[in-house]
């Protein structure tokens, strides 16, 4: 029996070539290619007067110039905007060069291709751009007070109002025994990946076909844009993803305007062309996520249950929607994680700033819906002075509870908000001992007899994973017995060459290394969707399961006539298909292979083999009608809708009383995705996750002054977390609840670490200073200026209290 | 994010980089490069002509007596913090060096470099200024000293003529008795500093405090250094006079607020780290004058 | 609007010392060390992910010591033995110490940053051959991952010096 290779901790088959400088990413691809830069907006709103390119003539290397101006066809067109929504009655989406008018620090004007991004800068600099100032809207007060518009037919700068809602949540909070009314705000992070955008193009003009390599989250998506904005047939694109320096979300977005420039140049110069993103252009010009000013309204009782829920949020989606609503719809729905509030209402509105879009980040939405509402949590508990795990618990949604449907709630893919699967109290109780949450009193008093400050935080989230529509799979014995698989969505790291090449082992029995896995590919799969919604495993691992199937079942049934056998005494293991109990009676997959094609060329030791073997019914044509030739197994996984992973983080902290440093002490996750695939990579997807999660609780902001500039525009002042600010050790334990929804009982892990993370931070900070925190990220200085108004408050408290008194 | 163009000169003399930069005052000088390649970079600023000083072996000394420690202009941080005799004669060197962004760029860039970037908010022009050390100038006129008192006139701008090429620092001993600390508080590890403060307390015989000086990072335009003494007219250090000494600190400095910290804040950062260091610098003291005894 | 002119920057011959390679090269002063290996040379391991030396990614040995490429210029590099990540593989083919240390431990997802820890860590152990856990976090806080939340790459530490100490002992 071929050993099994789910849930193992196999190393990684992408390791080899990464570890060794073999990569190949965007930038490393078509030497000699020509290589652009992009004029950005300088300002946050503007009118474009005038732009004279006269000048780039003098720059020798330089081979083109565009503007809006010089865009053919649909590209003079707003580009798409990918996932309307009848709520978005105002979604605007820019051009792939600015028409007449910017909206944010860094959007694209002009494109220089040039011999080298050397030159290709230097160009810049020599266009000049005549500009009619605007005044900027920054922030979500100035653009939910509206004296200045983004969009001047935007009224109120509002591009969509959202309202959904089950029970009565009004009634119920006016009849609740308890009532509280909260106000939360979370600021700007962005994905950040190490590896910026990036483009290569090449235009074969005999072929009169156009290859495109991107670092992008969707080739399918890409391959789409191009030959609709290009005005060529889909199958005149190849979008090959290649090997992609980290994602989280901002390459999901697409196309980028680059993306369409480099292929437009690249068949226009009929010489290949290369566009590499710059970390500044990242931060100006890619795209952000999360910030939310959030109103909670909550009624409740004695025990802390919920009674009714009523939530108005503002969500900032900068200067256009190409993303639609994607982000502000799943706050709103995430929002209720394992709970079960009876009645419930919320309404976002999503408006319009003069800053850098606002599409998915790693957990999109989530973490700000989780913040909301696990903060209401621990108002709850604050308020009644109960432990924050009972009042919890006490909502909690039960394991006899499932499938559970919060309301008739619609989730991101317009399907009802239906969790398929969980465990909640479990997973609590494995948190709490992970975390040691009831010794934790005693561990205070020990600290705070030393003179130190510590405060314990704890988390929960539902995260709806593996949403659709499709994935698909395609597998390949060839007669050499080496596997071939393919599916559309591509890879930014997560090791799905390896997953992916595990399942198939098993299901079809082969040797883990006899299996090459390839993703992103559109000349291997033109229908699939992307990465993202941690939605990988869930979808292509499903629809790779289901494609090894197929492709055992006809090899199977070829082997059952070579060998004389029937199909159900068959087994296969380590690539060969033997008759059970008979050790001599067995055939290679890779002679089946040959045998599955008529067209017999021994070319292999294979076909050599498979002359001993007598398959086919001469009476029949050899290709039967319902077969094909070639030993190949394909399909595609598209379920009714997305399945729950869930999960709680747990931290305790250290403030420093004089500094008000935050030091995390301990870091703990427990978290349920269902049937683990690869405990390593799984683990390896919380720990980034939650670094990801503290650089976004703890360092990370968009900090935009009110002219619209983004003041911190590089890693010198973005503060992502080294090593020494992330965790010395993250404990994590895991439970497995299976997802009834697809063949392996998979749920999604890409995103969960990063989902609590500022919830829990402002829980633990909370628990060690004494006062709420209801702003997140806080930095030492935030906490040193909360400390200080806290004193004053207090101060004035005692004073009223002394005077009334006397 | 690539520099514009310019013309690359590497002299394979000092006479021959002086001659060079008098040519042309507009010129750079790269030593490490690790603050101007950046700068360069993101055009932020452009240079006609680069001086690469790198082919000047005499500049990568360093030399150490009783009177000092001497380190020439392409002298890498890393080397001047393995240095164990520089460590041993001045060790606020090493104290503050260990500060200085990540090893990496401690590789490369130069501690005259970072002195001569002049930048409040880095380690090393402080701890001239602490150190009361010196810096020597060269140009193809000759050569003069600057007291680093003299050298720090406005932010990130020092007292050297366009044609002049920083040569080497001299950092003085650390005198008998005394004794040293440097901590900083910055956002991550390795970054700027909200708030650095480096201090010397020197003890008399009987181990009481005679005279106290602190040099602060990132809380004043030019490296800023404030003495302290008559804070402790007892000579002890109680939580009281501590206390007076960073408050008589903060109001020395000017603290500005930023993206990353507040004025009040750095303020606040800079009592409490004043006490830390000054309470540290003066157990060094002790410690060192123990070990002066036992040895 | 298109044109077409000859390229006239002014460009100086190089000459790079790689992994023990010679290459000359003829390019102009502003080349960028880390674009120079990349492009010019075509060894495309190095890695370029902020060009303002924070990140880390494009860290290689200049005569051994961790440096920035993208903080040097080519012309400047000519007098140095530059080490990539290309360079850490043995001459046999097989993973150095740090290399295998990464694939045993999962430390690395997407592969962006690693060839600058890789160089980062080899010179490390070098230095170190026996480090703990403080001095593994030391060993990489100049660098920066967005995928790994480090904690693998920490375990990769200790085991590429307990592999390096294992070859050395055979």
């Amino acid at each position: 029996m071929t050993t099994k290779m789910m849930g193992e901790r196999v190393p990684r088959v992408e390791d080899d070539r990464l570890v060794t400088g073999k990569g190949r990413y965007s930038d490393d691809l078509v030497p000699g290619a020509l290589e652009t830069a992009v004029l950005r907006s300088p300002h946050a709103h503007a009118r474009i007067v005038s732009i004279d390119v006269e000048a780039v003539l003098d720059v020798h290397g330089v081979h083109a110039v565009y503007t809006y101006e010089d865009l053919p066809g649909p590209m003079a067109d707003p580009l798409p905007l990918l996932i309307p929504h009848p709520a978005l009655t105002h979604g605007r989406t820019q051009y792939a060069l600015a028409k007449d008018e910017v909206n944010y620090v860094g959007e694209a004007i002009a494109f220089v291709v040039a011999d080298n991004r050397y030159i290709a800068e230097d160009a810049l600099e020599h266009i000049e751009v005549e500009y009619d100032f605007l005044p900027p809207v920054v922030g979500i007060p100035a653009a939910r007070a509206a004296q200045e518009l983004v969009h001047e037919d935007v009224p109120g700068n509002r591009a969509a109002t959202m309202h959904q809602s089950f029970g009565d949540a009004d009634a119920a909070i006016r009849d609740a025994t308890h009532t509280l009314s909260l106000d939360f705000t979370i600021e700007r992070s962005a994905s950040m990946p190490l590896e910026g955008r990036g483009t290569v193009a090449r235009w074969d003009e005999d072929l009169k076909r156009l290859s495109v390599w991107t670092s992008t989250q969707t080739s399918t998506g890409v391959r789409a844009a191009v030959a609709s904005k290009l005005g060529l047939d889909l199958g005149q694109v190849d979008v090959i993803t290649p090997d992609v320096g980290g994602g989280f979300g901002v390459k999901i977005m697409h196309p980028w305007p680059e993306e369409l420039l480099v292929p437009l140049a690249a068949r226009s110069l009929k010489r290949p062309v290369k566009f590499t993103e710059d970390r500044r252009e990242h931060f100006i010009s890619a795209a952000h996520e999360r910030g939310q000013e959030q109103h909670v309204d909550v009624g409740f009782d004695d025990d802390g249950r919920i009674t009714g829920l009523s939530v108005h949020f503002w969500h900032d989606n900068g200067a256009y929607t190409p993303y639609g609503l994607i982000v502000p719809i799943i706050t709103s729905t995430q929002l209720l994680g394992p709970y079960k509030p009876p009645n419930y209402s919320v309404t976002f509105e999503s408006l319009y700033t003069n800053t850098v879009i606002v599409t998915p980040y790693r957990g999109a939405g989530r973490p700000q819906g989780v913040y909301a509402m696990e903060r209401t949590m621990d108002a709850i508990a604050a308020h009644l002075g109960k432990d924050r795990v009972q009042v919890r618990e006490a909502n909690f949604i039960q394991p006899e509870d499932f499938p559970y449907a919060q309301g008739d709630l619609l989730f991101q893919d317009g399907r009802p908000l239906i969790y398929d699967s969980g465990n909640y109290p479990e997973l609590m109780d494995k948190a709490k001992a992970l975390i040691d949450w009831s010794d934790f009193e005693a561990y205070r008093e020990e600290a705070r007899a030393a003179g130190r400050k510590v405060g314990i935080g704890i988390a929960c989230y539902v995260e709806g994973t593996g949403v659709g529509p499709y994935e698909g799979g395609h597998v390949h014995i060839e007669t050499s017995g080496k596997v071939k698989v393919s599916t559309g969505l591509t890879s930014q790291g997560q090791g799905h060459e390896t997953a992916f090449a595990q399942i198939v082992a098993d299901e079809l029995g082969v040797p883990f290394a006899d299996i090459e896995v390839v993703t992103g590919d559109t000349r291997r799969s033109p229908y699939s969707v992307g990465t993202f919604a941690s939605r990988a495993a869930v979808m292509s691992g499903s629809a790779i399961a289901l494609a090894a199937r197929n492709a055992r079942q006809k090899a199977l049934r070829i082997a059952a006539q070579a060998l004389e056998a029937d199909v159900d005494d068959l087994e296969i293991s380590e690539g060969i298909v033997r008759v059970k109990g008979v050790p001599q009676s067995e055939i290679a997959l890779g002679t089946l292979a040959v045998l599955s094609n008529p067209l017999r060329y021994a070319f292999d030791e294979a076909s050599r083999a498979a002359t001993q073997f007598i398959v086919g019914d001469p009476l029949q044509p050899p290709v039967g009608e319902d077969d094909e030739p070639g030993l190949e197994g394909k399909d595609y996984y598209s379920p009714m809708r997305c399945t729950f992973a869930s999960g709680i983080h747990a931290v305790i902290v250290e403030t420093d009383p004089e500094t008000a440093e935050i030091t995390i002490l301990r870091y703990a996750v427990v978290h349920d995705c269902g049937t683990l695939i690869n405990p390593k990579i799984v683990e390896g997807q919380i720990h980034g996750g939650v670094a990801q999660g503290v650089g976004g609780a703890l360092y990370e902001k968009m900090a935009y002054d009110e002219h619209g500039q983004l003041q911190n525009a590089s890693f010198m002042d973005f503060l992502m977390p080294y090593v020494t600010e992330v965790p010395d050790g993250i404990e994590v334990d895991h439970l497995e609840t299976p997802s009834p929804l697809n063949p392996l009982g998979l749920k999604g892990a890409g995103e969960a670490g990063v989902i609590p993370t500022s919830a829990v931070f402002a829980s633990a900070i909370e628990d060690a200073e004494g006062f709420p925190i209801t702003a997140m990220p806080i930095s030492p200085s935030e906490l040193h200026a909360l400390r200080l108004t806290h004193e004053h408050d207090r101060a004035r408290d005692q004073d009223t209290i002394e005077r009334s008194n006397s | 994010m690539k520099p514009a163009p310019f013309t690359y000169r590497r002299p394979t003399s000092l006479t021959e980089a002086l001659d060079l930069l008098a040519q042309e005052p507009e010129a750079k000088v790269l030593a490490g490069g690790q603050s101007l390649v950046p700068l360069l970079s993101m055009r932020l600023s452009s240079v006609p002509v680069l001086i690469d000083i790198n082919g000047l072996p005499d500049l990568a000394r360093v030399t150490v007596d009783d009177s000092g420690v001497r380190f020439g202009a392409l002298v890498r941080h890393s080397d001047l913090l393995a240095h164990e005799g520089a460590a041993a004669a001045q060790p606020l060197l090493a104290a503050a060096l260990r500060h200085v962004a990540h090893p990496t760029i401690r590789n490369r860039g130069t501690t005259v470099g970072s002195i001569v970037h002049a930048d409040a908010s880095g380690e090393m022009p402080m701890i001239l200024r602490l150190a009361d050390g010196t810096l020597t100038v060269a140009s193809s006129r000759g050569r003069r000293e600057i007291a680093a008192r003299d050298l720090f006139v406005g932010p990130l701008e020092t007292s050297l003529a366009a044609d002049e090429i920083a040569v080497e620092a001299f950092v003085p001993a650390l005198p008998a008795g005394s004794g040293v600390a440097f901590d900083e508080v910055a956002r991550r590890h390795g970054d700027y500093a909200l708030c650095g403060v480096g201090a010397v307390v020197a003890l008399d015989g009987a181990g009481s405090v005679e005279h106290v000086r602190a040099g602060y990072v990132s809380v004043s335009e030019t490296p800023a250094v404030v003495d302290l003494t008559e804070c402790f007219p007892d000579g002890e250090m109680t939580a009281r006079t501590l206390a007076a000494a960073g408050e008589m600190a903060v109001g020395q400095l000017d603290p500005e607020s930023d993206i990353h910290g507040t004025a009040d804040y750095r303020a606040q950062l800079a009592r409490a780290l004043t006490a830390r260091v000054l309470k540290a610098a003066q157990d060094d003291a002790r410690a060192r004058a123990a070990q002066k005894v036992s040895s | 609007m298109t044109m077409s002119e000859p390229t006239s920057e002014e460009t100086v011959p190089v000459r790079l010392h790689v992994n023990g390679v010679t290459h000359d090269i003829v390019v102009p002063p502003r080349r960028l060390l880390s674009d120079a290996l990349r492009h010019d040379i075509g060894l495309t391991g190095t890695h370029v992910g902020c060009e303002h030396g924070v990140c880390g990614a494009c860290t290689i040995l200049v005569d051994g010591a961790p440096s920035r490429a993208c903080l040097m210029f080519a012309v400047g590099a000519q007098d140095v033995e530059l080490t990539t990540v290309e360079g850490l593989t043995h001459e046999d083919g097989s993973l150095s110490p740090v290399q295998q240390a990464f694939k045993d431990c999962h430390g690395l997802q997407c592969g962006f940053c690693t060839p600058g820890f890789l160089t980062t860590i080899a010179a490390g152990i070098r230095d170190n051959p026996d480090p703990d856990r403080e001095d593994a976090r030391d060993m990489i806080a100049g660098n920066l991952c967005r995928c790994t939340g480090y904690q693998n790459i920490v375990a990769s530490v200790l085991r590429a010096a307990e592999i390096q100490r294992e070859e050395e002992a055979s």
